[in-house]
């Protein structure tokens, strides 16, 4: 292993490698990731993989189209097949969420992003097989999709090690030195590296990153758990997703359809042991918006930990107590969507001091003061 | 063996696709589900897992005892979800 590095970055998940990859693309190669684990081991490779663009927060919505844009060439750009699918999310709309929605749709369009509000015949239009009886509507949303998140890591980390990028992997951090204020190296279980830079990226760990330093996080770990069914045939074009239920499932590039429920009566923990009160509720819910999927097989269920902050937005940038310490965390279940143009945002901080689209208000001085959050959070 | 050998018939896996992936320093089980999505199919892994297992551990020089198995997901078997979604509370 490397005994110094221009920057080290906690976390072999999206937000690390592919903070890395755009590092190295800037010309910074000097880079290790450190990853307790292997890569993909965290959230990205536990996620359902969704890329949405309907948000209700400016911010949200902004880095969202941004990521869009970039993941619409990002096979060709790494040179790997990340089974992009532009299918759209269908957002589902009972009856006391219509105005909400609509509004929503007015925020979404006034920032260029072709949202629209659709009735339930024209929602089954687009999903043949959906059960419209008690639904309101929904919104729609063609360029949103879906991508395979472990295939995405692939591509960013296998071409940032090509770079010169290094990946420790089976390497837990287990402390960070700090002189007079700003970061001087990271202590491993396989030795110590000098550096004046460490990115957090270690998803529902980071706060017990940042401890190390003494910087507290807003951060609480969420289980949310998710299941995949036996392939079949093309039959759903888009992610189907409801913030009343909780409930969001798409088709994969393979014919698995796979999805996931929220559960409000879930504790902040770090389990992630799959439950039969899951596959129960989620499939019930999953049966009264499309009874066919009745028919199909449960291949696997598995788990994963949403890395969630007050206001359901990421914690981004640079750190006020600690000099060199750069967040890139706290993306509360929706950070493999936004993660193309989050990762690049920070590589220019680290690189050029400044962003080509401003994250100031996403700093984790924020939650110093008031905080309006994100509504849009499923699963 | 030929390098034509199928590991995984569930997603149509052969052995040099497994050798490749080892060389590109993809030698853990759980890699290898990743990158080529080898149990992840509908027999779940007992066809393949144990034929990659003996890949890894002559290509790495590891006992078959040294290489951990892949996280078990239940159901562990295929099960239809209207199953689940009939049983009450």
């Amino acid at each position: 292993m490397k005994e110094s590095a221009e920057v080290v970055i906690i976390g072999g998940g999206v937000s690390g490698c592919g903070t890395a990859y755009y590092l190295a693309k800037k010309g910074v190669t000097d880079v290790v990731i450190l990853e307790k684990n292997i890569l993909c081991n965290g959230a990205t490779g536990r996620c359902g993989g969704g890329i949405r663009q309907q948000f209700t927060t400016e911010a949200n919505i902004r880095l969202a189209m941004e990521s869009v844009s970039i993941f619409e060439h990002l096979s060709e750009e790494l040179g790997i097949d990340i089974e992009y699918d532009q299918g759209g999310y269908l957002i589902i709309a009972y009856e006391d969420e219509v105005d909400q929605f609509k509004k929503n749709v007015v925020l979404q369009n006034s920032l260029g992003l072709e949202s629209r509000f659709i009735s339930p015949e024209e929602a089954r239009e687009i999903v043949p097989n959906l059960c419209i009886d008690s639904i309101a509507g929904a919104t729609f949303c063609q360029t949103d999709g879906h991508a395979n998140p472990f295939k995405v890591v692939q591509g960013y980390s296998e071409k940032a090690q090509k770079m010169g990028v290094s990946i420790e992997k089976r390497t837990k951090v287990t402390g960070i030195t700090c002189e007079e204020g700003c970061i001087t190296a990271v202590r491993t279980t396989r030795g110590t590296i000098r550096t004046g830079t460490v990115v957090n990226a270690a998803g529902a760990y980071s706060r017990d990153i940042a401890q190390m330093v003494g910087v507290e996080l807003p951060n609480k770990p969420y289980r949310h758990e998710i299941l995949v069914t036996e392939p079949i045939e093309h039959i759903l074009d888009p992610m189907v997703i409801s913030f009343k239920t909780g409930i969001y499932f798409s088709q994969q590039e393979c014919g698995a359809i796979i999805g996931g429920i929220g559960d409000p009566e879930e504790p902040s923990s770090y389990s992630m042991k799959g439950s039969l009160r899951f596959l129960k509720r989620m499939t019930r819910t999953m049966v009264d918006l499309v009874p066919a999927f009745g028919h199909l097989n449960v291949l696997r269920q598995w788990a994963g930990l949403y890395d969630v902050t007050p206001d359901a937005q990421p914690i981004l940038g640079w750190t006020d107590e600690v000099e060199g310490f750069c967040q890139a965390n706290g993306y509360s279940g929706h950070g493999f969507m936004i993660s193309p143009k989050v990762t690049e945002l920070i590589s220019e901080l680290i690189v050029d001091g400044k962003t080509s689209m401003p994250i100031d208000d996403l700093n984790l001085a924020r939650f110093e003061g008031e905080i309006t959050g994100e509504a849009y959070v499923v699963g | 063996m030929s390098t034509k050998t199928i590991v995984c018939r569930c997603e149509d896996i052969t052995e040099e696709d497994i050798l490749k992936a080892i060389d590109r320093g993809y030698d853990t089980l759980e890699e290898i589900k990743q990158v080529l999505r080898c149990g992840m199919g509908p027999c779940q892994g007992r066809t393949c897992i144990p034929l990659i297992t003996r890949l890894i551990a002559h290509k790495t020089g590891k006992s078959v005892a040294e290489i951990n198995p892949p996280t078990a997901r239940p159901p562990l078997q295929p099960v239809p979800i209207s199953l689940f979604a009939g049983e009450e509370e």
